[in-house]
C-alpha cells in the first residue's frame, strides 16, 4: 500500500494554483467597488424617505390626539380644533374613486390581457393608459370640472370622487394586465381541459391567480389618489364643515395641507404637519390591509 | 356506482350524428385527420387513429410530427388556437366531436387531459381535485370522493395530512400525480396524456407509468411519449408518426399503427424500423 506516497507525489509534482481571494486584482477590485457603490446609492435614496418620515413623526406626531380626529379645522386666530372633516371627505372621495376604477379597471384589464390582447381596440386601450398615467393631474381636475362640476352645478364629493378616479384608472387598468398576464398558460390549459368556459377559467383561475399583484396595483393607485391634491381643486374644492351630502363641496387631506401650511399661525401649520402624517397613516393601514386580503389563501 | 358516475355517464348515442362506416364498439374514438392546419401550414395529414375502449394507446414519434396535435384534437383544445382548422372526423362513442351543436366545454369534461407540465392550480390540494367535481356541480360527498381520486392516482398516504397545503408546495412528480387525480376526480371516460412524464424524474415516472397501467381498467387512455421505452411497457397499441418535409413544411403523418409489440419487433414500414433502432429521432 504506497498510496497515501503517491498522492503526495502528485501533490508535490503539480503546480497547485492559488485559491485565495485577493481584492486588488482585476475582477475583484471591480465586484468590490460596485459593491460599494450599490451601498451608497441605496443609502442615498432612503434618506429621503426617512427623512420625510422622521420630520413626520416629530413634528406631526405631537398633535396626534383624539381632538384632532374629531374636531373641525379651527379659523384664523382660533387655537385647537383638528382636521376630522378633511380625514372623512378623503376616505369618502377615496371610496367613491375606488368603486368607479377598480371594476372598470380590472375588467378592461382582462380584456387586454385575456379576451383580446391582440386586437386594434386592446393596443389603443393600453397605449391611452399608458399615456394617461403621464397626465398631470391638475388635467383630470379641469376636465371633471367640465364634465361634472358644471352639469351638477356645483363642487361635489361626487366630482371629487370622479376626478380622483380618472387618476387611479391608468394604474389599475395596466397593473391589473401586467398580474393577469403572469398568470402561466399552462394553468389556464389546465382549467380548459377541465371544462371550463372562458368566464370560468377568467373567474376560478386568472382572477384569483392574478389578485395579489392586482392588489398591489389598486393600493399604489389608492395611495396616490390620497395624497393627490390637485383633482380636489376643482372638482370638491374644500369645506371646513362636517360633510352632509355627496353633492356639497367636501374638505379633504391633501386640500387642507395645502391650505394651512402656507398660514401665518402655528396652529394651523401644526395641522397640517399632523394632517401628513395621517394621510400617510392611511396609506400604510390601506397596504397592510390589501396585503393580508392579497395573501394566497394556502 | 354514486353520483358521478350517472352525471358523468357516457352520453348516449340517441341524437348522435350515426357513424358511416360501422365501427366496431370497442372504439372510443375514431379519429380521422385528414389534414390540420394551422393557418396555413399544414401541421398533420392523413392519420387515422382508433382509440380502443379500456386500452393504452401511445403515440410515438420524431419532435414536430404533430403527436401533440392529434392528441388535442381529441378534446377540442386545439380550439383555443384560433388559426386552427382541419378537415376528416373525430367520433366520440359515435358522436361527431366537431358537430356545429358540439360544446366543447361539455365534451372537455368527459374527455380528460393531463398535460407535459405539471400544472396544478394556486390552491390547496384538495381544491385542486375538487375543482372539476365542483364545476359539474358535484352532488355526492366531495370529501370521499377526493380521498378516492387521490388514492387512485396513489398519492393520497403522501398527501393526506397535508390536504390544505398549497397543491404548488408538492415536487413534481407528486404534482403531475395530483394533476391526474384532478383529471380523474370528474370519472372522465378517456385521460389524453401528452408527455406526463417529460419534467420528471426515473423514479416518479415509474409510478406513473403504473398508476396508467392500473388506470386503463377503468379510463380509455390515449398517451403521447418522447420516450419509447415507456411506451412498450404500457402501451397496448402504438401509433408511429413521422414527419415529411418533401413539401418543404414539417407535416406529421401516421407511419404505422398496431399493437406495440408488433410495432416493435416486426414494424411493416422500413421508417419504423430505423426509429425503433435509434437511427433517428
Amino acid at each position: 500500500m504506497n498510496e497515501p506516497s503517491t498522492a503526495v507525489d502528485f501533490a508535490t509534482r503539480i503546480e497547485l494554483p492559488k485559491l485565495e481571494k485577493s481584492f486588488f486584482v482585476g475582477r475583484a477590485l471591480s465586484s468590490s467597488l460596485l459593491t460599494i457603490g450599490v451601498w451608497v446609492a441605496a443609502i442615498l435614496a432612503s434618506v429621503p424617505l426617512f427623512s420625510v418620515l422622521y420630520m413626520l413623526i416629530v413634528r406631526g406626531g405631537a398633535r396626534l390626539n383624539l381632538e384632532l380626529f374629531t374636531e373641525l379645522p379651527p379659523a384664523g386666530f382660533e387655537l385647537g380644533g383638528g382636521i376630522g372633516n378633511a380625514i372623512v371627505g378623503t376616505l369618502v372621495m377615496v371610496g367613491i374613486a375606488t368603486l368607479i376604477s377598480v371594476p372598470v379597471g380590472i375588467l378592461a384589464g382582462v380584456y387586454l390581457a385575456d379576451l383580446g390582447p391582440d386586437t386594434k381596440v386592446a393596443s389603443a386601450a393600453r397605449f391611452l393608459a399608458k399615456t394617461l398615467t403621464g397626465l398631470p393631474s391638475i388635467l383630470a381636475g379641469v376636465f371633471i370640472y367640465a364634465a361634472v362640476v358644471l352639469a351638477m352645478g356645483g363642487y361635489s364629493a361626487i366630482a371629487g370622487g370622479i376626478a380622483l378616479a380618472v387618476t387611479m384608472l391608468p394604474t389599475v387598468v395596466l397593473t391589473a394586465e401586467e398580474a393577469m398576464k403572469m398568470v402561466p398558460q399552462k394553468m389556464k390549459d389546465a382549467a380548459y381541459g377541465m371544462g371550463c368556459t372562458r368566464t370560468q377559467v377568467i373567474w376560478k383561475i386568472v382572477l384569483p391567480t392574478g389578485l395579489p399583484g392586482i392588489l398591489t396595483g389598486v393600493m399604489l393607485a389608492v395611495a396616490g389618489a390620497a395624497g393627490n391634491s390637485a383633482p380636489l381643486l376643482f372638482t370638491a374644492l374644500f369645506s371646513n364643515y362636517w360633510l352632509h351630502s355627496l353633492r356639497e363641496p367636501t374638505a379633504s387631506l391633501s386640500i387642507l395641507i395645502y391650505n394651512f401650511s402656507g398660514m401665518p399661525f402655528d396652529n394651523q401649520i401644526e395641522l397640517a404637519w399632523a394632517a401628513s402624517l395621517v394621510l400617510v397613516l392611511i396609506v400604510l393601514v390601506f397596504s397592510i390591509l390589501s396585503r393580508i386580503i392579497g395573501r394566497p389563501k394556502v | 356506482m354514486n353520483a358521478t358516475a350517472e352525471a358523468m355517464a357516457i352520453p348516449t348515442a340517441v341524437n348522435a350524428v350515426p357513424t358511416t362506416a360501422a365501427m366496431p364498439a370497442s372504439i372510443a374514438i375514431d379519429c380521422k385527420l385528414d389534414k390540420v392546419f394551422y393557418g396555413d401550414f399544414l401541421a398533420v395529414r392523413d392519420s387515422h387513429v382508433p382509440i380502443e375502449k379500456g386500452k393504452i394507446t401511445g403515440f410515438i414519434g420524431p419532435s414536430g410530427c404533430g403527436k401533440s396535435t392529434v392528441l388535442r384534437c381529441l378534446n377540442r383544445m386545439n380550439d383555443l388556437i384560433k388559426i386552427f382548422r382541419f378537415q376528416g372526423h373525430v367520433h366520440f362513442h359515435g358522436q361527431d366531436v366537431y358537430a356545429r351543436n358540439v360544446d366543447p366545454v361539455i365534451l372537455r369534461r368527459y374527455i380528460g387531459m393531463v398535460f407535459q407540465q405539471p400544472n396544478p392550480f394556486t390552491m390547496s390540494i384538495f381544491d385542486n381535485v375538487a375543482f372539476g367535481l365542483r364545476l359539474n356541480r358535484f352532488k355526492g360527498n366531495l370529501q370521499e370522493q377526493v380521498e378516492k381520486s387521490l388514492r387512485r392516482a396513489a398519492l393520497w398516504d403522501e398527501v393526506k395530512d397535508k390536504l390544505n397545503n398549497s397543491g404548488l408546495s408538492l415536487s413534481g412528480g407528486q404534482q403531475q400525480r395530483l394533476c391526474i387525480a384532478r383529471a380523474i376526480a370528474t370519472e372522465p371516460s378517456i385521460l389524453l396524456m401528452d408527455e406526463p412524464c417529460s419534467a420528471l424524474d426515473p423514479v416518479a415516472t415509474r409510478r406513473i407509468e403504473e398508476l396508467m397501467i392500473e388506470l386503463k381498467a377503468k379510463y380509455t387512455i390515449a398517451l403521447v411519449t418522447h420516450n419509447m421505452q415507456q411506451a412498450m411497457r404500457v402501451a397496448d397499441k402504438t401509433a408511429f408518426f413521422g414527419v415529411d418535409i418533401s413539401k418543404g413544411g414539417r407535416t406529421g403523418y401516421l407511419v404505422e399503427m398496431g399493437d406495440t409489440q408488433q410495432i416493435f419487433e416486426n414494424p411493416k414500414e422500413d421508417l419504423t424500423k430505423k426509429y425503433i433502432r435509434g437511427e433517428f429521432s
